[in-house]
């Protein structure tokens, strides 16, 4: 839950409230249907290829992503995309949806909530009171939203390359670790592997920036 | 239909599509080798470094 309220968040802060909030509303319920339609039998949706296609995916949007903010933050290219913040603008004028920021938010939200739901079936299926491990997943849905909710402000206020490279870094890590584990791969010590690949992401993409900055200098 | 096509290509693959073929080998060789008895892990995260290095050279020239 924490990684779909960190891409909803990331995609918010950057994009904006309106796309990025649809897009986890309609995830939301798509899942309710989901749910509802298929019951226990819920389980047997391959997990793993849904795993594989949705880290395949915020993979190259989070590499596209972090791709620029290194170029920004090296000098290679202009801080701010004038061109593409007016378009965005020009967008949200005209009431049109981003629907980058919307898919990014639905692809998040679905992916985390079909492994909640998953756990919710196996779990309370296994202790015959899936009832009580429903509102579990309630009452951490809840604390989650409520945490997003104090953060959104603090946020906003972060520069905007800052928050690109912060969400590339973020979306890259969540693709390789939820892409590899689809692809088969078996993370040493399971989710507590996702911090050393936070970490590893952050490492070179830090690394790249003072690469390129140097090799801008040496150039100018 | 040429329009939407564009959109998704873009949406996608965005304004490299090394990118977007790299990794897609990237996963293909995790798969491979997490078949065997070897441990992946180590796999995408390298193929990731090498991408993004690579396109981020042909980019700051």
């Amino acid at each position: 839950m924490v990684e779909a309220l960190t891409i909803v968040l990331a995609m918010g802060v950057t994009r904006g409230w309106r796309a990025s909030l649809s897009g986890a509303a309609v995830a939301t319920l798509a899942l309710a249907a989901i749910v509802a339609a298929l019951g226990p039998a819920l389980t047997v949706i391959p997990i793993e290829a849904l795993r594989l296609v949705v880290g395949l995916l915020l993979l190259v949007f989070g590499l596209q992503w972090l791709r620029k903010a290194i170029l920004r933050a090296s000098g290679w290219r202009a801080l701010r995309d004038e061109d593409a913040a007016f378009a965005r603008e020009a967008a949200a004028a005209q009431g049109k949806t981003d629907w980058y920021a919307f898919t990014i938010s639905f692809k998040g939200v679905l992916l985390e909530g079909l492994e909640v739901a998953f756990i919710v079936l196996t779990f309370g299926g296994a202790q015959e009171n899936i009832p009580l491990a429903a509102v579990g997943a309630a009452a951490a849905a809840v604390l989650v939203i409520a945490a997003g909710i104090v953060v959104r402000e603090p946020l906003s206020r972060v520069p905007e390359n800052t928050l690109a490279f912060a969400v590339g870094v973020m979306l890259t890590t969540f693709g390789t670790f939820w892409g590899a584990e689809g692809a088969g791969v078996e993370w040493p010590g399971d989710d507590a592997a996702l911090p050393f690949v936070l970490g590893f992401v952050l490492l070179i993409s830090l690394g790249f920036v003072t690469a390129l900055r140097r090799r801008r200098l040496a150039t100018a | 239909m040429k329009r939407f096509a564009r959109f998704w290509w873009n949406f996608i693959v965005g304004d490299d599509w090394r990118v977007a073929g790299g990794i897609g080998l990237g996963f293909a060789v995790t798969a491979l080798v997490a078949a065997t008895a070897v441990p992946a892990w180590w796999v995408l995260p390298l193929a990731v470094a090498a991408v993004l290095w690579l396109s981020l050279r042909r980019a700051a020239r």
